[in-house]
């Protein structure tokens, strides 16, 4: 069938992340079919990237979903169909749209059209009294599509908040933990309740005390009898900046800080793409090519987490398997061999086609990574990460402000030395701002302030935390000192803080060992332990003998609260694939970002 | 024993059997002749009230209901305060329903309290209800009247009364002699009528029919009047009796005749009920008659009055001193004891009575039925559920515990279970002290969630808890005792503290108990302190809070909403407090919950930016107050008002100790004004740009002097102002002013800038004059950023620095391939010393 072939990146780990979509994907065609007959929605506009991982407009067509629309200022053409749909999130400013979409309809609109607003994934008393106010809530029917968790991957789950940093630390705003408690408690519900959960920042402590909370409110989840889960790790943004801030440098990694990767898809300009047996390779040149970038493919799963600089070596070493693979016919066969290389065919065109297209978008990532501009940037940042010369101005710095470099660049810069540094000196700091204010305007400021009560930036106090982390964690590497071990698994010189702290939870030890290690990031620790319902009975505990915990893997959910980068997953990733390791990280995240757009969620508005 | 069992039994078509309930210890001033009384099906209350006919000066006294239960002792009464009752019958609610004339219904809970009335319509007003019924369908309850008019109303379900009406029969103002109420089908094809009769005829008037329908039942005996006609509880048979004291007995679309019987009574029954579908019971004076089909009749005299209650498996008679009960013997029950018995279950009876008598015969008996050792012991089981007295049922589970000793079958090893725990459930509920003398049949159409209801409604909570767990009961020892807290809190004589405290006490550890909606029962009570206590215990914030904001409990109503982490929640609590409180003391409230306040304020920053900066100076928060004024000034476009603005901000930060601040402000605000008369001079526009941008702009016309000025009013770096002017000259590619500039002076930036701004035009050869300038430690990098690979490599060379010189090589383009062994000679020349 059509729906399992589409979740097939989705159910390869241990942990099936394709229950998941299928759930949801359920959740909202049993919504579709309250509304009988032909119908429209209408999306916000954030929703519908993520809601396509869960179920897809060729399916919503199945559904009788004739014509999609953005939820946007505007006017909509006539509606000729019965029902219309509004797929919204909770927000006062969509509800005004709804509500001018409503009023607007009813007075153009002819034959009688029934509406409905699914609320993702929450119902809102507020907004339901907003829309009350506004004088629609009669003729809307209101229904909940509890679609609170978007599949990416097999290991990868993210909850899509739009401006969940930005809320719950510069607004005060933590609707974010809430939801991110509702979401565990989704995946309790499928995976079962996980035994174990370890935690570190005010946000990972606040997250876990509303789910304690939200399970005394409602009994346990039913559904799913065993644990799938062994270990849940939540980690609060805060405690990393420096992991975000710092360019990724594997390659999706890169294709997500230079293209921007959105709900698993990118944007590349098309000139690339032209192959010699394309129709119109001039069409080809001009449009803009849209990829889906995930692990069915398996040319670009085996790419995604390498260093960028291993990634051209292996394309080409791929170029030569694949021209042999198809040189193979014009040798003698018998007629068998030729059957079996007929059969083999398509597979293999398949493969030649992937491969062509990440050649073109490796070669787009080397025009920049060649550049200069680049080089400088990167050997600043790697200056910062090994505690060289954050105490001071950096002239780097002050030159992109001099040529006005886009301000995103500068800030994740500075920001990058301040964590680095443990704050920047105010002398520096108060530098910084000026230069700032005067170069990009007055707008900036108030940015800065932002990026301020963040502890984005900030003044430097009494210890270096990040030095002290660094040797302690071993989050930079020399070329000198890198084992051979780790080598296999680091795409640049530097690890994140996050990975290692995943790490160490996956040796099964709790946090004994790196009390003081903790005690320098802010926010409380948390190890708790979360008792199993009576039936329950955890997956590994058939058999008590200690070898069996050795076979199976273990598998250690990690939560990034405030947003996750492609380097962590990345990261992550390779430490399950390490030859003796027993277990498998799976992330789920509020958000998937980088440093851009984790900085710009964090700027004033224009 | 089986002799004994038999007693009182009697045969018609089939064996009958009439038993003792109870004793009845009710009392009354008059006989039970004079009363009116109706009994709930299901063992239900009782209700009696004194009927008008016999009352000798009618409107002097109000008449009184009295409901009892099932043994005779006094539940409730009821003083009727309204217009003549027609009717009276129970809900399936066990709410007495009181009819009318009116056509208004009043319904009363067991207790005599009153729940709600409905009316059956204006027509029905206006007409007078005649005669009314109560009959069961699918939907329920329902309820029909006959109008004075002979007009026919009624509703399938009392408790959501749709008034709906049937075709009049013809002639309709000619007196009728007889009527009633007929329903069939199932659910969803449910057909509900009326039969009614004038004289000879019957009519068929049903709902969704146009008209009446005529029929003739075919009756042989000479007749003038059916004074009675009563259908069967399934509504598939209807028996009729005529004037002539002729029973008949047919289908109830009266095609079928089943039997005809002269009763030779020439009189209207006072009673005449179906006992089950095979028997029909009649009342004549103080006697019973039952009659098969097949024209047997037995007679039973009675010393008094009495009233026939009709079940749906049976009949109950009430009379003044006993309550019995009419049933035909159920068939495993006939097999096991009917006198000239064979079946295998008799036989293992009496083997189970030898073994208990240590006897030998014992195994013969079980050996004797060995084959059908299975069938016996499920007909004991079934058997025994059918039985009332103890005793029977003792003896007959001991016979199935006996046979199933020498059989494995898992499937009547629950069967015996189930049985066994039923039985020990109804023996509880027959009990005279709970005194609802169902049958098996019955509970099991009941169900064990209504037979729990039925418990808490007659507010016997312990043994419903009791059945709740002993049935394990999903959730039925929440709904009990759910049940029980919603009714221990409208007692008034509890004081609060300790029926909350008993409350929390006992519902403890219950999962699923709503707190809210006993509140809310208290609340409605009046007892808001109570309900406010109650709410404590609530662990959904969803309910609790809208609760707790209806009973005016603002502070402790966001104190929940705050603690729950639900932000949507927080905001309703918000937007109420902001309606209902004063503006002041709303800022109060809030101040005290950061999580609140914070909220707000974010509400306020998307509304309201006025309001906004209240609250930061309620706050004394500088920061937050400047940084509204800097927002309003990013937002004016007159330069004026944004330069008002940013001193309100530099003061804001000013009292707040930001110099930084204050001084950007200050900044800002100057260069506004700078801008705006720089805009007059030069007729573009200049607002808005940053100090960089400005002075850029003045570059790139060529007034460095303007410029000059302002980079040493606001103290630009010297290094930011030179990179400035090399990019605006190069901008303009004015390669000569720019070489200028690099001598005027040392360059504070270096000359990579220059090299970078001439390679930006592609100017390779001005490039080459600031190269050798560059730094030492890049300006290989340098060379090779401009191309120049050869020169590159000397300098590389030069400087000795090998690794440099294979960056050198590697980045020089391989088609070059002159360059490449130049620098690739170099490299061995170095690499020889």
């Amino acid at each position: 069938m059509k729906e399992t072939k589409m979740s097939t990146h989705l159910s390869g780990g241990r942990l099936n992340v394709a229950i998941l979509q299928e759930t949801m994907r359920k959740e909202l065609l049993n919504l579709l079919q309250l509304c009988e007959g032909k119908k429209v929605t209408i999306w916000d506009e954030w929703l519908a990237g993520p809601v396509g991982l869960v179920a897809q407009y060729s399916l919503l067509k199945e559904h009788e979903v004739v014509d999609m629309f953005p939820l946007r200022p505007g006017s909509l053409p006539t509606i000729s169909v019965k029902h219309i749909i509004f797929i919204a999130r909770p927000k006062l400013e969509l509800m005004d749209l709804v509500a001018d979409y409503i009023h607007s309809l009813r007075t153009k609109q002819t034959s009688p059209v029934e509406f409905h607003l699914f609320f993702v994934p929450r119902k809102s008393e507020l907004c339901e009294k907003h829309l009350k106010n506004r004088g629609v809530l009669s003729n809307l029917s209101i229904q909940e599509f509890k679609c609170d968790i978007f599949p990416f991957e097999s290991d990868v789950m993210s909850l899509e908040l739009q401006n969940d940093f930005r809320e719950n630390y510069l607004e005060g705003d933590p609707t974010c933990l809430y939801n991110a408690a509702q979401a565990l408690r989704t995946i309790q519900q499928l995976y079962g309740i996980i035994p174990r959960v370890y935690g570190k920042g005010n946000a990972a402590k606040q997250v876990w005390d509303l789910l304690c909370r939200l399970n005394k409110e409602e009994q346990v989840p039913r559904g799913a009898t065993t644990s799938c889960i062994d270990q849940l790790l939540l980690l609060d943004r805060a405690i990393d900046f420096t992991s975000v801030m710092s360019t990724q440098l594997t390659y999706e990694g890169l294709i997500d800080e230079l293209y921007g990767i959105k709900n698993s898809t990118a944007t590349f300009p098309g000139h690339k793409f032209v192959s010699p047996d394309d129709a119109s390779p001039e069409v080809t040149a001009t449009e803009r090519k849209r990829i889906i970038l995930n692990s069915s493919e398996e040319l670009f799963a085996e790419l995604r987490d390498c260093n960028f600089t291993t990634v051209g070596p292996a394309l080409s070493k791929k170029a030569r398997v694949i021209k042999t693979q198809l040189d193979e016919r014009h040798n003698d066969k018998s007629v068998q061999e030729i059957k079996q290389f007929v059969s083999r065919l398509p597979q293999m065109l398949a493969n030649k086609q992937s491969l062509a297209t990440h050649m073109a978008i490796a070669e787009y990532i080397k025009e920049t990574t060649d550049t200069f501009d680049f080089h400088d940037t990167i050997q600043c940042e790697e200056d910062f990460l090994n505690c060289i010369d954050n105490d001071k101005a950096c002239p780097f710095i002050e030159d992109l402000i001099a040529t006005k470099q886009p301000l995103n660049k500068v800030l994740r810069l500075i920001c990058l030395q301040c964590v680095t540094g443990s704050g920047l000196k105010p002398k520096v700091l108060e530098y910084y701002k000026r230069e700032l204010v005067q170069v990009y305007g007055l707008n900036t400021w108030l940015s800065l302030c932002n990026l301020e009560r963040c502890l984005l930036l900030r003044p430097q106090t009494g210890i270096r935390q990040y030095a002290v982390l660094r040797k302690t964690l071993h989050l930079t590497m020399d070329d000198s000192d890198a084992n051979a071990k780790e080598k296999s698994y680091l795409s640049c010189k530097y690890v994140p803080l996050t990975v290692r702290l995943s790490e160490h939870i996956a040796k099964n030890k709790g946090w004994a060992g790196i009390s003081d290690v903790l005690s320098n990031l802010p926010g409380p620790s948390l190890e708790e332990l979360q008792s199993l319902q009576p039936r329950m009975t955890r997956r590994n505990s058939i058999s008590s003998e200690n070898s069996s915990s050795l076979e199976t893997p273990r598998v250690v959910l990690v939560f990034f609260i405030g947003g996750c980068t492609y380097h962590e997953i990345s990261a992550l990733r390779s430490l399950s694939q390490q030859e003796d390791s027993n277990v498998e990280f799976v992330i789920l995240t509020t958000k998937l970002i980088n440093g851009n757009t984790f900085l710009e969620a964090l700027m004033e508005a224009e | 024993m089986s002799a004994l069992l038999t007693a009182d039994w009697f045969q018609l078509d089939a064996y009958y059997r009439k038993f003792d309930l109870y004793n009845m210890v009710w009392s009354m001033d008059e006989g039970l002749g004079t009363m009116i009384v109706s009994g709930a099906p299901y063992g239900g209350p009782v209700a009696v009230v004194r009927d008008r006919k016999y009352v000798r000066n009618p409107g002097t006294a109000k008449p009184i209901i009295t409901i009892y239960n099932c043994v005779g002792n006094i539940i409730s009464k009821i003083v009727w305060n309204s217009g003549n009752l027609v009717h009276m019958g129970w809900s399936d609610g066990e709410q007495l329903l009181c009819v009318q004339e009116s056509g208004d219904v009043l319904l009363y809970d067991m207790f005599g309290a009153y729940q709600k009335t409905f009316s059956m319509g204006q027509e029905v007003r206006d007409t007078k209800v005649c005669k009314a019924q109560l009959f069961s369908n699918p939907h329920g309850i329902g309820l029909a009247v006959m109008t004075t008019t002979n007009r026919m109303y009624l509703l399938s379900n009392v408790s959501d009364p749709k008034i709906r009406s049937v075709p009049d029969i013809p002639r309709a103002n000619e007196p009728i002699s007889s009527w009633c109420v007929l329903s069939s089908g199932l659910r969803s094809s449910a057909v509900i009528g009326f039969l009614v009769c004038r004289d000879k005829e019957v009519y068929r008037c049903q709902l969704g029919e146009s008209r009446a329908v005529l029929m003739r039942p075919d009756i042989n005996n000479t007749y003038t009047q059916i004074i009675t006609i009563v259908p069967s509880q399934n509504g598939r048979h209807v028996v009729l009796f005529t004037d002539s004291g002729i029973l008949w007995i047919g289908s109830s679309d009266l095609k079928n005749k089943y039997c005809e019987i002269d009763t030779k009574l020439i009189k209207q029954p006072k009673g005449l009920v179906w006992c089950g579908s095979q028997a029909i019971v009649g009342h004549w004076d103080d006697t019973m008659y039952i009659y098969g089909f097949n024209g047997s009749v037995v007679k039973y005299p009675y010393d008094g009055p009495f009233h026939l209650i009709q079940e749906m498996d049976c009949v109950r008679i009430i009379s003044e001193m006993s309550h019995e009960m009419l049933q035909k013997v159920p068939l495993v029950v006939e097999k096991i004891f009917r006198l000239t018995n064979i079946a295998p279950a008799t036989y293992l009876v009496e083997a189970s009575k030898e073994f208990q008598n240590r006897s030998h015969k014992a195994d013969e008996h079980i050996r004797y039925i060995k084959a059908d050792l299975s069938t016996a012991v499920q007909d004991c089981i079934d058997a025994a559920a059918f039985e009332f007295n103890a005793d029977v049922q003792k003896m007959l589970i001991r016979a199935a515990q006996f046979g199933k000793g020498f059989i494995m079958d898992p499937v009547l090893t629950e069967h015996y279970v189930s049985t066994c725990r039923w039985l020990r459930v109804l023996n509880a509920v027959r009990d005279p002290r709970v005194a609802i003398p169902l049958t098996f049949l019955q509970v099991q159409n009941l169900g064990e969630r209504i037979l729990l209801d039925r418990l808490i409604w007659r507010r016997l909570h312990c043994l419903a808890e009791h059945i709740a767990s002993y049935l394990q009961l999903k959730d039925g020892r929440t709904r009990v005792l759910s049940h029980w807290a919603c009714y221990k809190v409208t007692q008034p004589h509890l004081d609060n503290e300790s029926a909350a405290r008993e409350i929390g006490e006992k519902l403890r550890n219950i999962p699923g108990i709503s707190y809210s909606t006993i509140a809310m029962k208290a609340a409605e009570k009046g007892r808001k302190a109570l309900a406010i206590k109650i709410l404590e215990y609530e662990t959904h914030s969803k309910l609790q809070v809208p609760l707790l904001l209806t009973l005016g409990e603002g502070p402790s109503a966001l104190l929940k909403a705050t603690a729950s982490g639900d932000t949507d929640l927080v905001y309703i609590v918000l937007l109420h407090l902001k309606e209902k409180m004063g503006k002041h003391e709303f800022e109060l409230t809030i101040r005290s919950f950061p999580l609140a306040h914070a909220l707000y304020i974010k509400y306020c920053a998307r509304h309201n930016r006025e309001a906004l900066r209240k609250v930061y100076v309620q706050e004394d928060d500088f920061t937050g107050q400047a940084a509204t004024h800097i927002r309003d000034a990013l937002d004016h476009t007159n330069p004026g008002s944004a330069e008002a603005s940013l001193i309100s901000a530099r003061e804001c930060y000013k009292k707040g100790k930001n110099d930084l601040g204050a001084s950007i402000c200050e900044e800002a605000r100057k260069l506004i004004k700078q801008q705006s008369s720089l805009q007059e001079t030069y007729g573009e526009s200049f607002v808005g740009l940053s100090l960089h941008d400005t002075v850029k702009k003045l570059l790139d016309h060529g007034e460095v002097k303007l410029a000059d000025k302002l980079r040493s009013e606001y103290r630009m770096p010297d290094r930011r102002y030179w990179w400035l002017r090399i990019i605006a000259l190069a901008d303009k590619q004015d390669w000569t002013e720019l070489e200028k500039l690099s001598k005027s002076k040392k360059s504070p930036v270096g000359y990579e800038p220059f090299v970078d701004a001439c390679l930006k035009y592609c100017n390779y050869d001005e490039a080459l004059k600031y190269l050798p300038k560059c730094r030492d430690d890049i300006k290989v990098k340098y060379y090779v950023k401009a191309e120049f690979y050869e020169e590159a490599a000397q300098v590389a060379f030069d400087q000795k620095d090998d690794i440099a010189l294979v960056f050198v090589l590697n980045k020089c383009p391989a088609r070059d391939s002159a360059a490449h062994a130049k620098i690739q000679a170099l490299l061995d020349q170095l690499n020889k010393k």
